[in-house]
């Protein structure tokens, strides 16, 4: 039995489920936002548009799930009281503040129809037009001009809509820009505690969660997207989804006996879980996602649940790792016996002491 | 402490000497009088006579007993049944070591207010915060219940009251120290294990302490988290131990993770530009 008793030595984190699906969530948010602006300036406003509401939708989701997990939700504006680069949780809460307020801006500007008198100063017909039906403007295109007239009789609403247009001009790189850090901090999120496997892994928990973040963003658009203009989106779900899988190894490879809760239990489960779905959703997205929308709705689905798959092992892994002194006390342990690091504790120094006995420190 | 000016004080802390410790919880229990720590009723844990079990929320001094069977006497040989008489006469040892070889170490676990603390760094709220003795306080008025704290500490001090959803651990008695007052737990200790003062005059006694017990004979003894030079930056309360950090649960090696934040970031950035290209890859 290792240290006292088989005790923890550190304590396992108290977060709720909400926190990997806010994983999930920021991630396919952030990597949605950059989707969503960069198809919008090629001109795929029809890619552009699902991309916004996937992100938009994420980002509505992450901020509920995180106040939810507080000990105290009434609270949850105490997260805005300072900004500590010290602390992941105080930069994500900006970077998600900054994040959500822009893609919102965005997302609706490009979600809702346009004001009278072509107040949106952006180009909002698709270069594709005539092409396949879209997923929120009907097939024949009549909302936007039976709105149009409609609308134009509430000044009040025009202006606030020619405000929106205005601001999301400035917010769509922003969100974008913004949802990249949004999709990777969260690797130092977990990275900065005393979890041996989360602490451990800090070099690489952040890549393996922007590769997710890539991998979802562009699952999601896949799914939404009519096939003709899903093409981006395939290829940022295939991107993420290859990247995600190199990532664990080499994780794993630096952690070395470290991984072993990796493989173990529910994160184990959840690990092959994610590693099979996204084999197989991302090996279906880029042989016939092309062709059949559902075959790129299926395969979109898979790589989707494999990201939150990945998300939820390392979670699991992490409180395993907690659990088990062994994981914290015995690296700890060899750092000191191989000279590594100085260790917590000093014996005497004085010479002339009677010689220390044979170390028969087996104790119990 | 610079940013206290003029009001900084010196630092204090204590210093827990195991070799006098007896057992016998009193620190546990003057903590929970003054401190009003709610009940932490426990299951009989079968650990020696430690129902405590942790520290945690509700128990800001936890005291464990470690039972150990080994070989009696600096020697290696069994004295037969004595206790090692020189280590008693001399040092006032308390571990009680009889004929069939039983140790029994006891040692008063508390917060470390560590120098380097990780609970402060990684606390978005600031409810954690240094004080100008140089301890390390939540503020329950601001702790929104946000758990960072919980698994960044390096020896598991805090915990999450269920009913509350806060964060808790030892104040180092904060109100009793502004008043010059003993903390709790040093004051209701019979044996003076555990000893409150400026930690500069702890230090140097600690040092002589180890001396004593090493040159009587006490092999395994050790000073823990005495040093400027630990991963924790040493610790405002810090330890006299017979035996290795992990035999008490302690870890040997405790490390403040924001050692680590500069390569935690620095990947976070490459990762966000790994993301920024994958999508450029993407569309174009």
């Amino acid at each position: 039995m290792t240290g006292y008793y088989g005790r923890p030595v550190i304590k396992e984190p108290v977060w709720t489920p909400e926190i990997p699906w806010y994983l999930f969530a920021g991630g396919l948010g952030g990597g949605s936002a950059g989707l969503a602006w960069l198809a919008g300036l090629r001109g795929n406003e029809v890619l552009a548009r699902r991309a916004w509401a996937a992100a938009l939708a994420s980002m509505t989701v992450s901020p509920v799930l995180l106040i939810s997990d507080l000990g105290m939700p009434s609270r949850f504006l105490h997260m805005l009281r300072m900004f500590k680069v010290t602390s992941p949780m105080s930069v994500g809460s900006w970077v998600l503040m900054a994040a959500g307020g822009a893609t919102g801006a965005a997302a609706l500007d490009a979600l809702l129809p346009a004001g009278a008198g072509g107040a949106a100063p952006r180009r909002r017909v698709s270069p594709l037009r005539g092409g396949a039906p879209g997923f929120f403007a009907p097939a024949r295109g009549g909302a936007q001009t039976r709105f149009a007239p409609r609308r134009a009789a509430s000044p009040r609403f025009s202006s606030a809509r020619r405000a929106l247009a205005l601001a999301a001009t400035p917010a769509r790189p922003a969100a974008a820009l913004m949802g990249l850090p949004l999709s990777t901090y969260t690797g130092a999120l977990l990275a900065q505690t005393a979890v041996p496997v989360w602490h451990e892994a800090r070099r690489e928990l952040p890549a393996l969660f922007g590769a997710g973040a890539a991998a979802s963003a562009g699952a999601a658009a896949t799914i939404l997207t009519p096939c003709a203009f899903a093409g981006p989106a395939r290829r940022l779900a295939v991107i993420g989804s290859a990247a995600e899988l190199a990532v664990v190894p080499l994780m794993e490879h630096r952690l070395r006996e470290l991984a072993e809760p990796y493989h173990r239990g529910a994160a184990g489960a959840y690990g092959q879980f994610a590693r099979g779905l996204t084999v197989a959703g991302s090996l279906l997205i880029a042989s016939r996602g092309s062709r059949s929308r559902a075959a790129a709705v299926a395969g979109g689905a898979l790589v989707l649940a494999g990201a939150a798959c990945e998300r939820w092992s390392v979670f699991k892994a992490g409180f395993a790792s907690a659990r088990d002194p062994k994981y914290t006390i015995d690296p700890q342990r060899d750092r000191v016996t191989s000279g590594r690091a100085r260790g917590g504790s000093r014996r005497s120094t004085a010479q002339g002491g009677p010689p220390a006995p044979a170390p028969a420190d087996a104790a119990f | 402490m610079s940013t206290y000016g003029d009001e900084a004080r010196p630092r204090v802390g204590f210093f827990t000497d195991t070799s006098l410790c007896i057992g016998c919880k009193a620190c546990e229990v003057a903590c929970k009088e003054w401190n009003g720590v709610p009940t932490s009723p426990g299951e009989f844990s079968g650990h020696s006579y430690d129902n405590t079990v942790a520290l945690g929320a509700d128990t800001w001094r936890h005291v464990a007993f470690v039972e150990q069977r080994k070989e009696l006497g600096a020697s290696g040989v069994a004295s037969g049944g004595l206790v090692e008489t020189a280590l008693l006469q001399d040092t006032g040892l308390q571990t009680y070591q009889d004929g069939d070889g039983l140790r029994w170490l006891m040692a008063s676990d508390v917060c470390k207010h560590c120098t380097h603390a990780a609970c402060l760094e990684v606390c978005p709220t600031g409810a954690l915060f240094r004080t100008e003795f140089d301890t390390v306080v939540v503020q329950e008025d601001v702790c929104n219940g946000c758990g960072y704290c919980i698994p960044a500490c390096p020896f598991g001090v805090l915990g999450q009251r269920e009913d509350d959803g806060r964060a808790w651990k030892c104040t180092l008695c904060y109100d009793r120290v502004k008043e010059d007052m003993t903390p709790a737990c040093a004051q209701a200790c019979p044996t003076h294990s555990i000893q409150f003062g400026e930690l500069d005059d702890l230090r140097v006694r600690a040092s002589e302490r180890l001396e004593q017990l090493s040159s009587a004979g006490a092999a395994g003894a050790q000073l823990y988290l005495a040093d400027e030079a630990d991963g924790v930056g040493g610790a405002g309360a810090f330890f006299l131990l017979l035996d290795d950090p992990e035999v008490y649960g302690l870890p040997p090696d405790p490390v403040d993770a924001t050692r680590d934040l500069k390569s935690t970031w620095t990947a976070v950035g490459l990762a966000a530009v790994g993301l920024g290209a994958a999508l450029v890859a993407a569309v174009l």
